[in-house]
């Protein structure tokens, strides 16, 4: 287990720091700086601007530095906000995109897992025809369409709810039903399957036959074995999610960080521009990883060494 | 149950948890102390939507819009601009002039204090404006030109002058300010109210260099103070009780939501979240404006302001190096129709290039000069075509690509634009949007054949649209040179005669549309917003930015 966590681990270090190269190549190749805007800087202006962020430096230079800058844990200052670390930026925005994220995917694993179980006990009945149909319709909506229909019934028409804002509770309640309809429809569909898939198999029918309870049989080997493409869904699900949603976030006037990387890239704000890159990255990589080790936790059959024999 | 299935759960949330802890860490505190959203119209609560967040709160670093609604709030300069547009007193209880218009001696009010009670003096004024101009100053000040006016001050920016004495500021005593100008500029005085130009503690800025970057570290001399900034989400003011001018401030605090979304924005007005939407904080969407224009028919404004939206022409790259060719696309089009049509915000065709609102001799410099340089006209723009086609030696054009910024308005002009131009010149022009920055790059490097420009007033005097036009000037993009214009700017810019200046700048704009069609106009912006009917005493200048100072709920 040390050894699989500790070469996982090292994976991920150069992953980012593939990551980080791309990014900063990429970023450094698009026209623009950060000093533009409609009127022209002048360029004596723009000289020493560029001269105090060291930005005039040799790009090799400038990438080592960073770099080294990276490997302290300094993500630089704002090229853009005057004075303001990138790495506070990046907490402060990232609060309310994990609050809203993680109510978003508890709710959509729940709900979708519980909503795909009855629809796989009930196949082909009613129930499972109707959370079905609901499914596909959660799927087949874009999340922004739904955002903004809910929007304009529950806080506009009836006033149940600030149209914008994230100051109260209340707050919460529409934009998590807008991030988590897709996922719930998403994770019902796989649960579906896999539980049907799951519920046929022979084993379940031995399992039958030795006479076990219908209880112990769902929770014992139906649920554990049908929810691993559900687990393989939720990793990445999770990162999305949490990493913002640029659409809902405007949508409903939440100061993510979704529109922090959007805004940073338009802004040319080099350092936030990667700042924000390398968070998403380890993001991302930590959620893969947590997943890898949910598998071995979920389904025992697979060997954490499982490639080549250890 | 599934006891396994909670555990990934369980695990998942933890994982994450820990992240939150980890990150989440530090400043949001969103709590909104008690605020009551519905009675606002008692409590004197004002509350508006910004579509970003402010750069800076630092008025050297100060350079947008959003920054320049902010800093209004928080700040007064030597003077503040009136209801009227012109210049009144603000921490300068009086001033005197020179009889030959160099020297401005500013007499500061004794009770103009900081808000931490330290008195405002003629040192703060000298120190800030020494900080925007200094070459040391990290990073640079942008606006620093804007002090260019001041005897020196370009100079001393530049590094030529290296001691800030030998600049035009001299502090006389605690409440005297001397300032001495390069040349007599009539609008000068209009320009001590602009941020450029606002005064900063000395000592606070001298003592902590982030003084700018955290709510409470900051001490402002305006009205209000900034009380919260949650990054991303929200800013709010409270009242100053130190502002020198306390008793005609009526509102208790401002608080403005940070949301970059018309639409959000629109409908958050209509919910009664926000008070006032629309630019120059925010914006109505084009598409909304008919619905926004019928169902609040006495809460909608549209107010020119002095801003004019136009398409530049690469006048060094085929074909629009060719006179006729330009006249004949200038021609071409319905500016009434566009703005009928596609822009729906009340804006004004435009003919010239210099907007109503800007101060001429002795009234409005677009009502003492009309803008009559030219005329839409169809069957004469199809000859001229055809004439500045036979005098390049086409057959037919060379392909045309006009470039835009990406935006939905920007797009739907030039696509109107583009179809005017195949149905009356029977020219197929590609239409292409760009990046901001990729868009600016190109314009900037004359990497483009036409593209949209748009340019507001730094001042109030036509100078801020014609000497852009200068050969050698920053802003030139589409390179014009012309010599007699340059001669007439240059008069102009040397002269204290204000009808004599006028006249100069009346011709030098009939030079650049009419004899050289360098660009062309398309219209003079106008600022639409929702102003709740009860909510008084906005005011909103020449160049369209706003003051919510004096603003009150009746």
């Amino acid at each position: 287990m040390v050894r699989y966590i500790a070469s996982k681990f090292l994976y991920m270090l150069l992953s980012l720091f593939i990551l980080a190269s791309a990014t900063f190549f990429l970023m450094k190749a698009i026209p623009g700086n950060p000093f533009m805007s409609e009127k022209n800087v002048q360029p004596q202006i723009k000289e020493r601007l560029m001269e105090q962020y060291g930005l005039n430096k040799p790009i090799a230079e400038q990438y080592l530095q960073y770099l080294g800058n990276l490997v302290k844990g300094d993500l630089g200052i704002s090229m853009k906000y005057q004075n303001q670390e990138v790495s506070q930026r990046i907490a402060d925005t990232f609060s309310p995109s994990l609050q809203i994220g993680i109510f978003a995917i508890v709710i959509s694993i729940v709900v979708g897992i519980v909503l795909g179980l009855i629809a796989a006990l009930y196949h082909r009945k009613l129930i499972d025809n109707v959370a079905m149909i609901i499914a596909v319709l959660g799927i087949a909506v874009p999340s922004f369409v739904l955002a903004t229909l809910i929007q304009y019934i529950f806080a506009l028409k009836l006033g149940w709810f600030d149209v914008m804002g994230f100051n109260e509770p209340s707050d919460f309640v529409l934009p998590v039903i807008a991030l988590a309809v897709q996922p719930i429809a998403f994770i019902a569909r796989l649960t579906r399957s896999s539980m049907l898939e799951v519920l046929n198999a022979d084993y379940i029918k031995t399992a039958k036959a030795k006479g076990l309870n219908g209880f112990t049989i769902m929770t014992r080997h139906v649920v554990r074995n049908g929810i691993l493409p559900v687990v393989t869904y939720v990793g990445p699900m999770t990162a999305n999610i949490v990493t913002g949603s640029v659409v809902i976030e405007q949508i409903f006037g939440i100061g993510g960080i979704g529109r922090v990387f959007v805004d940073s890239i338009t802004n040319r704000d080099y350092t936030m521009i990667m700042g924000v890159t390398i968070f998403y990255g380890v993001l991302l990589m930590l959620a893969r990883f947590v997943t890898d080790i949910l598998y071995v936790l979920v389904d025992p059959r697979i060997k954490l060494s499982g490639r080549k024999g250890s | 149950m599934k006891r396994k299935s909670w555990l990934v759960l369980m695990a998942l949330v933890m994982a994450f948890g820990t992240l939150l802890a980890a990150c989440g860490s530090g400043s949001s505190n969103t709590g909104t102390s008690g605020e009551s959203g519905d009675g606002a119209t008692a409590a004197q609560d004002l509350h508006i939507n910004m579509s970003a967040e402010p750069p800076t709160f630092d008025p050297a670093q100060a350079k947008d819009s959003q920054t320049n609604t902010a800093l209004r709030l928080m700040y007064e300069g030597l003077t503040r601009t009136g209801t009227d547009g012109n210049p009144v007193p603000g921490v300068a209880e009086k001033w005197d002039v020179s009889e030959d218009g160099l020297k401005y001696t500013f007499h500061l009010r004794d009770n103009a204090q900081w808000s931490n009670g330290e008195p405002v003096t003629a040192e703060d004024f000298a120190y800030a404006w020494e900080r925007v101009l200094s070459p040391k100053t990290t990073p640079a000040s942008e606006y620093a030109y804007q002090l260019y006016y001041i005897k020196n001050g370009q100079e001393f920016n530049e590094g030529k002058v290296k001691d800030f004495a030998d600049v035009g500021v001299k502090v006389v005593d605690e409440k005297t300010l001397e300032v001495t100008l390069a040349n007599p500029t009539s609008y000068w005085l209009g320009l001590t109210s602009f941020y450029t130009y606002y005064p900063v503690n000395k000592k606070n800025v001298e003592a902590n260099a982030q003084w700018a970057s955290k709510a409470d570290t900051m001490i402002t001399n305006g009205a209000f103070n900034l009380t919260t900034w949650t990054t991303g989400q929200e800013l709010a003011w409270t009242k100053n009780a130190k502002y020198w001018d306390a008793a005609s401030v009526k509102l208790n605090t401002v608080t403005a939501s940070l949301v970059n979304s018309g639409a959000t924005e629109f409908s958050s007005y209509q919910s009664g979240q926000l008070d006032y939407a629309g630019a120059p904080t925010g914006e109505i969407p084009t598409d909304q404006i008919p619905a926004a224009k019928q169902q609040y028919p006495d809460q909608f404004q549209a107010k020119g302001i002095a801003s004019t939206y136009y398409y530049l022409f690469n006048l060094k790259e085929k074909p629009f190096n060719n006179l006729k060719i330009r006249q004949a696309f200038s021609m071409s089009i319905n500016r009434q129709a566009i703005v009928d049509n596609v822009t729906l915000g009340g804006q004004i065709p435009a003919y010239g290039y210099v907007p109503p609102g800007i101060k001429g001799n002795t009234e409005e410099f677009r009502t003492e000069y009309k803008d009559s340089y030219f005329k839409e006209d169809a069957a004469k723009a199809k000859e001229l075509l055809a004439e500045g086609m036979k005098e390049e030696g086409y057959t037919t054009l060379p392909e045309i690509t006009l470039i835009y910024n990406s935006s939905e308005a920007h797009q739907k002009v030039a696509l109107a634009i583009a179809d005017m131009w195949k149905n009356n010149l029977g020219v197929s022009v590609k239409t292409q949007n760009q990046e901001w920055s990729v868009f600016l790059d190109n314009r900037q490097s004359g990497n483009y054949q036409i593209a949209r420009a748009g340019w507001t007033a730094d001042y109030n005097d036509p100078m801020t649209f014609l000497d852009m036009w200068m050969k050698g000037n920053g802003n030139n993009d589409a390179k014009y040179d012309n010599a007699e214009y340059d001669a007439l700017l240059k008069d102009a810019q040397a002269s204290q005669d204000n009808a004599k200046r006028m006249e100069d700048m009346s011709k030098a704009e009939k030079i650049l549309v009419q004899d050289d069609m360098a660009m062309m106009p398309i219209y003079y912006y106008t600022s639409v917003s929702l102003v709740k009917p009860n909510l008084k005493g906005i005011v909103v200048d020449f160049s369209g930015a706003i003051d919510f100072t004096r603003a009150y709920f009746q």
